[in-house]
């Protein structure tokens, strides 16, 4: 689904992630981890085409760069913080990609809209604006909204970040259902080990000092079998 | 020398501090210990703290004892400042916290602050006793310092220079790449109406437009009073006050009633665009507005772009007629001139050129103030500092390129009509 290769990133003044080499199967759930400023959101900005590598290649579904040409979208992608339109209604949110798109009829755009609302739990939110609902329900409305479009490719970059337990755990189950019963690829950016262990597949975990990927593989295994202190040391949530 | 238990002594600097036992155990044996001149006392009352001072030879010690909290912290800091500024400097210092109930974090900071600084001057400086609790909450201000990667500022004139040129370059590469795409967009919602989002044009209609009906009136009738007044006080000592209608009239429709405009849209609008746009892309949601499908400069840009310069010619036109509306009341009331009389003389002065012109002006001058205020709004980084960073850097640089297009159409107009 997703080949990368040689792949540089960073911003103007340094690099944070260089000579990678990975690849996402299509169904995987993968994900990328590592501490804190070591790449992973802007490796997953990469993978999404809202940046440009300084080196190397990446191939979704067969296409390159450039992405993001203002054509309809290939894939979904859920920010941090949700990133919904705050001018917008949730339904409007998820209509939006539909409307823009596509010849539906209203009802039939807001038949969708009811639908992937009740996927991810938040069905009679359509009316809420998003300064009314809450971080939780955001980034369900996010993900809602990311789906709008029948993607196979869904991008989440921290979706536990700044939930309660249970309302993360709840999330993690509403990636392992899209992931099962929709054959969804996921990838995902988190340094959550909870989620980490529930839902992932399939990882690469990044490093700051060494700019580059020290581990990857299945994250169940890796924190027991891997020979790196470094990559022990994170998945036993030690202090360095 | 022993000293009583409670009482108050004036120091040597003036102020004034009740203490308790200071007996001579408690400088070590040395008698009275100085702190830059000054004799230190031993402070003893109900939840203070003890800062004493003591040790042999080229070794200080300074023995801690009592309760610290927040509210000791600013006379702790007096002790750790002192200590710091004194002109004896020993070979290393111990800091003895057997004698501590309990200490809170700010203080403990202050006493790694204490060792640090004494670090800094070669002097080894270690902090022992304690209970186990001390001893966690020392580690914990006392860990690893994060390494920062420092950025290297340019340092002498010729750099400065040549950084802050670069980035002027590279503004002005941004502006007219941001431009070029503008222009794309326009194309774009030409040949295909529908991918123009003309619900925000309406929205910006609104707003930029009927919105300001109240201020632009309100600014341009006294535009228009300020200069019959300021002027007719001059043309009334030559007998010439009919010309004021010339005056205000010309000036209103050539320069001021499209200028006044420009500016009003552009600390209601220009601000109003470049923070909206700016709190979009810091909260990411003109990201998601690219994975969605959706090009920012199409869908967020060219509707406000294109709102403003719609309404610009209404504007103008009302803030045209107050200002007249206010020379013609001066002039009724203060000159003679009656407003039949002030009307006349206009319309033989005036030609649809000069209407038109000022109209030619304002959709140049709003057209860029949004350009501008959405170009500053996108190129936002760095949270609600940077917002605020950027409006402000949009409303000055529309301001700055109002004044300089209007000095621009001066000479053009002036050289077509010559």
């Amino acid at each position: 689904m997703i080949s990368v290769r040689g792949l540089s990133v960073g911003h103007t003044d340094r690099v944070l992630l260089q000579g990678a080499d990975f690849d996402v199967e299509q169904g995987d759930v993968f994900v990328i981890l590592g501490g804190s400023g070591c790449g992973k959101s802007t490796l997953l900005r990469h993978l999404i085409g809202l940046e440009t590598p300084r080196a190397g290649s990446i191939h979704i579904a067969g296409i390159g760069a450039p992405r993001l040409r203002g054509t309809a979208p290939e894939y979904g992608v859920m920010f941090q913080s949700g990133a919904l339109f705050g001018s917008l209604t949730v339904g409007e949110n998820v209509a939006f990609a539909l409307q823009e798109w596509t010849d539906l009829p209203e009802p039939a755009i807001d038949a969708i809209v009811k639908a992937k609302l009740a996927l991810v739990g938040l069905e009679g939110a359509e009316d809420k604006l998003p300064a009314e609902i809450s971080g939780g329900m955001k980034k369900r409305a996010a993900i809602a909204r990311a789906m709008a479009f029948e993607p196979n490719l869904l991008f989440l970059d921290e979706p536990s970040a700044g939930l309660d337990p249970v309302s993360a755990a709840q999330l993690d189950d509403l990636i392992m259902v899209l992931n099962r019963a929709l054959g969804l690829t996921v990838v995902m950016v988190t340094h959550e080990l909870p989620s980490i262990l529930k839902v992932g597949k399939n990882c690469i975990m990044l490093d700051k000092e060494t700019r580059s990927i020290i581990a990857r593989g299945d994250p169940r295994e890796l924190g027991r079998t891997s020979d790196d202190p470094r990559v022990r040391q994170f998945f036993a949530r030690e202090a360095a | 020398m022993t000293f009583p238990s409670v009482a108050k002594i004036e120091l040597n600097d003036g102020g004034l501090e009740p203490f308790g036992d200071g007996s001579p155990e408690s400088f070590g044996g040395r008698g009275p210990e100085s702190f830059g001149d000054r004799i230190a006392l031993s402070m003893r009352a109900p939840n203070r703290f003890r800062w004493l001072l003591g040790g042999d030879g080229d070794q200080l010690t300074i023995t801690l004892g009592g309760t610290f909290s927040i509210d000791e912290a600013a006379a702790l800091w007096r002790r750790v400042s002192e200590a710091l500024e004194s002109r004896r400097k020993p070979a290393s210092v111990r800091i003895d916290l057997s004698d501590v109930g309990s200490m809170d974090g700010a203080c403990m900071a202050l006493l790694v602050h204490l060792r640090t600084e004494y670090g800094k001057r070669r002097v080894q400086c270690e902090i022992c006793g304690g209970s186990p609790e001390l001893r966690g909450l020392l580690d914990l201000h006392g860990r690893r310092r994060l390494r920062l990667r420092s950025r290297r500022k340019a340092t002498d004139a010729v750099e400065q220079v040549g950084v802050a040129t670069i980035g002027v370059f590279s503004a002005v590469v941004h502006v007219l790449d941001f431009f070029g795409e503008l222009v794309l967009a326009a194309f774009t919602a030409l040949r295909v109406p529908r991918s123009l989002n003309l619900r925000d044009v309406g929205l910006t209609m609104e707003r930029a437009g009927a919105d300001a009906v109240p201020i632009v009136l309100l600014i341009n009738f006294l535009t228009g009073f300020v200069m019959a007044f300021q002027s007719g006080a001059q043309l009334e000592r030559f007998g010439a006050n009919i010309f004021v209608a010339d005056l205000v009239g010309l000036a209103m429709v050539r320069e001021l009633g499209p200028l006044m405009t420009a500016i009003i849209v552009c600390g209601r609008s220009g601000a109003a665009f470049a923070a909206e746009l700016g709190t979009m892309k810091v909260s990411e949601e003109v990201d998601a507005l690219r994975t969605l499908g959706i090009l920012p400069l199409r869908y967020l840009v060219l509707p406000r772009v294109l709102g403003l310069m719609l309404v610009a010619p209404a504007l103008t036109l009302l803030a045209d007629a107050i200002g007249i509306f206010g020379g013609v009341l001066v002039a009724a009331v203060s000159l003679d001139v009656t407003p039949a009389a002030f009307m006349t003389e206009l319309r033989q002065v005036m030609v649809p050129w000069d209407v038109i012109s000022g109209l030619i002006k304002s959709v140049v001058f709003s057209g860029t103030l949004g350009i501008i205020a959405c170009q500053r709004g996108l190129a936002t980084s760095g949270g609600a500092e940077g917002v605020g960073r950027q409006t402000t850097s949009a409303v000055v640089i529309s301001l700055f390129s109002l004044i300089l297009l209007d000095a621009f159409f001066t000479v053009f107009f002036g050289a077509l009509t010559s």
